[in-house]
């Protein structure tokens, strides 16, 4: 197991590794960094004396190990375009983003899961057909409509919700959250619902046609004929075999949550980190791109690695593999 | 006379269709006393497991029971609402598979599997019910039992994990059990263990077993009596000596002179002649009489029903007259 752990960390080294040389390649053909931080009036000199002490003229693997080396102290530099440490202004924005990201992927599991079991276990209901068209909505419908219709509906015509912001938020040291006050909830319902949706309606049909599959297993037909339960076939036997796609699914399902909030931050004009990014792509913020980048790619390694420890819990089968591979 | 633990009285077994109805079994009635091996032989499609799962109320929709009964010990089970079905399932009638590779959970422990099972079906406590799981896989000769039980499937053999879903169909001792094609899985060196052991397990807690299967040799070693069926029907049952030394269904003659036999020898094993017909275009009168070598013009006409004739029951015209 720890063999295994840590011969998949050195892999996620190897992958952060690569992007950031694609996150470092952008300063260098992104334009002019010079060009976009000073004034159109300023002298030549100067702009060579900002070039010279920003290390811009020193060889580019120099320029490289040296951006290595501030990422993984998670430095990236000054914002052109906000004048200030990029880690600062992710640090402020980061919270909401997670916040978002979490709140939706949660809502799709714990909605997602027990519609997909149901739906599962009984495919000729009426309610699992309504199941399956409301999927289909979800699926098939862009994401900024949802939140716009949702905004229109709650919002605009009903009042009930604020159509944007984040609420009231509370801090803790450098973490805020909106979770514990009344209106940062009522201002994440929406936001996280239009993320969510598309996550939620994958998982359901996904894990109703896990547990159709499963369903057909002689184990299953097995423990029919042993009397057991209906919850314990259901939930016991049949759920934690449909267990391992679903995983796959949600971890990477995750990773895209948190990369693709872009268009839902734009609708719901939430303070996140894809609200920083997109005004940094208007105005060429080429440190804010490729801490982006970095942070983006650092979730999915992350995720990833979890999932992986994951399979390792849910299936014994992979432990035998495991311990082959490593000679154990 | 003994009373039935089991008895099947006219049953069956429809698959309503889009393009009518089928009849996969038909007018089937048979009994089983307690203790008592019943071996039901047939080719694919004949009708034999369909009968098996109509028993435990497994049968998969959208296959029906459309008339007769089930009984055991005068309890009709064949109406019987799920839930109480549920506790017969396991408890009274056990049911094993044809391939234990894949009868078992793959993501928990054969204990576990064992565990829950017991703890369904009885009282006991987890300590308790794993010292009973142990012993059960004592018994059905596993060695190192009480190591082997934290083990998965995955991580015994195939003959190994049979003797696993022995002990899981066995394990609160049911009346009886209904073992659909057990050995075919597995290699045949490790077939004979197997048929030994359910006998031997049987044969010490007064189960009775249904053993379905198309392998005869199996039944001559095994069984009390057989059933033979043919396209949903039964066409001749009897004490199992009866039966492979004279057969009298001129289908079972045709099963047994397929026997390849290591004291006679034979040129060439001989055949029954074309495929049993399709459930949806089965023939007039008897339907075996297509493939029949003895087939009289009654045959094409009338269906025969199931007389006893003495040392046999069998369903044949040509028996009509000596029946008792």
């Amino acid at each position: 197991m720890l063999a295994f752990i840590i011969r998949r960390l050195l892999q996620s080294m190897i992958v952060m590794f690569f992007v950031a040389m694609v996150a470092f390649l952008m300063f260098n053909y992104v334009g002019d960094p010079v060009h976009q931080m000073v004034g159109i009036d300023t002298s030549f000199k100067d702009r060579e004396v900002l070039r010279e002490s920003l290390g811009l003229n020193d060889p580019v693997p120099l320029q490289f190990v040296r951006f290595i080396t501030n990422a993984a102290k998670f430095e990236f530099g000054i914002s052109y375009q906000h004048k200030r440490s990029v880690t600062g202004l992710f640090k402020e924005r980061l919270p909401a983003t997670l916040e978002l990201s979490f709140v939706a992927a949660f809502l799709s599991l714990v909605v997602g899961v027990p519609m997909g079991v149901y739906a599962g276990i009984k495919p000729d209901g009426w309610l699992s057909k309504i199941f399956m068209t409301f999927s289909l909505v979800g699926v098939s419908l862009p994401t900024f409509l949802i939140g716009i219709l949702l905004i229109y509906i709650f919002a605009v015509t009903l009042g009930w919700l604020p159509s944007y912001g984040r609420g009231d938020v509370v801090n803790w040291g450098w973490w805020s959250t909106g979770i514990t006050t009344w209106s940062g909830l009522k201002a994440l319902i929406m936001p996280a619902i239009t993320l969510g949706l598309f996550q939620l309606t994958l998982i359901m049909r996904l894990v109703r046609s896990e547990m159709l599959e499963v369903l057909r297993t002689d184990y299953i037909k097995f423990a029919r004929a042993r009397g057991l339960s209906d919850r314990a076939i259901y939930f016991g036997h049949a759920l934690k075999n449909t267990l391992v796609p679903v995983i796959t699914i949600t971890g990477l399902q995750i990773g895209s949550i948190i990369a693709f909030a872009i268009i839902t931050e734009t609708v719901f004009q939430w303070p996140g980190m894809g609200l920083l990014f997109l005004q940094a792509i208007h105005n060429v913020d080429i440190p804010i791109m490729a801490a982006y980048l970095m942070l983006v790619a650092f979730f999915f390694v992350v995720i990833n690695l979890i999932v992986d420890i994951l399979y390792y819990v849910v299936d014994p089968r992979l432990r035998l593999d495991l311990g082959k591979a490593n000679g154990a | 006379m003994n009373k039935p633990l089991l008895s099947v009285e006219n049953l069956r077994i429809e698959f309503p269709t889009r393009r009518g109805t089928l009849v996969a079994v038909d007018d089937i009635s048979f009994t089983i006393d307690p203790g008592e091996i019943l071996g039901v032989v047939g080719e694919s499609g004949a009708g034999k497991s369909l009968t098996g799962q109509s028993i435990i109320g497994l049968l998969e929709p959208p296959g029906r029971i459309a008339s007769g009964s089930i009984k055991l010990n005068d309890r009709r089970l064949d109406n019987l609402p799920y839930a109480q079905m549920k506790k017969i399932r396991g408890k009274e009638i056990g049911m094993i598979f044809q391939d234990p590779l894949t009868s078992l959970n793959p993501l928990y422990t054969i204990g576990r599997q064992l565990t829950e099972t017991i703890q369904t079906h009885t009282d006991m406590t987890g300590k308790q019910a794993k010292k009973h799981a142990i012993s059960l896989l004592e018994e059905v000769g596993i060695p190192a039992a009480a190591k082997r039980i934290d083990h998965y499937p995955y991580q015994f053999s195939g003959g190994m994990r049979q003797r696993v879903v022995i002990a899981l169909a066995l394990c609160v001792n049911p009346k009886l059990i209904i073992a659909d094609e057990p050995t075919t899985a597995l290699d045949v060196s490790i077939q004979a263990q197997i048929i030994t052991l359910l006998k031997k397990l049987c044969a010490d807690h007064g189960t009775a077993v249904i053993l379905i299967t198309h392998d005869m040799g199996v039944i001559a070693e095994t069984a009390d009596r057989v059933a033979v069926m043919y396209a949903g029907r039964l066409v001749e049952i009897g004490k199992v000596r009866q039966v492979v030394k004279e057969a009298t269904h001129p289908y079972t003659k045709g099963l047994m002179s397929a026997i390849p036999s290591l004291t006679h020898r034979m040129e060439e094993l001989t055949q029954i002649d074309g495929t049993m017909p399709r459930l949806s275009d089965i023939p007039k009168g008897c339907s075996f009489h297509p493939r029949c070598p003895e087939c009289m013009d009654v045959c094409k006409e009338k269906q025969p029903e199931l007389i006893d004739i003495g040392p046999t029951q069998v369903a044949c015209w040509s028996y009509h007259d000596r029946q008792i």
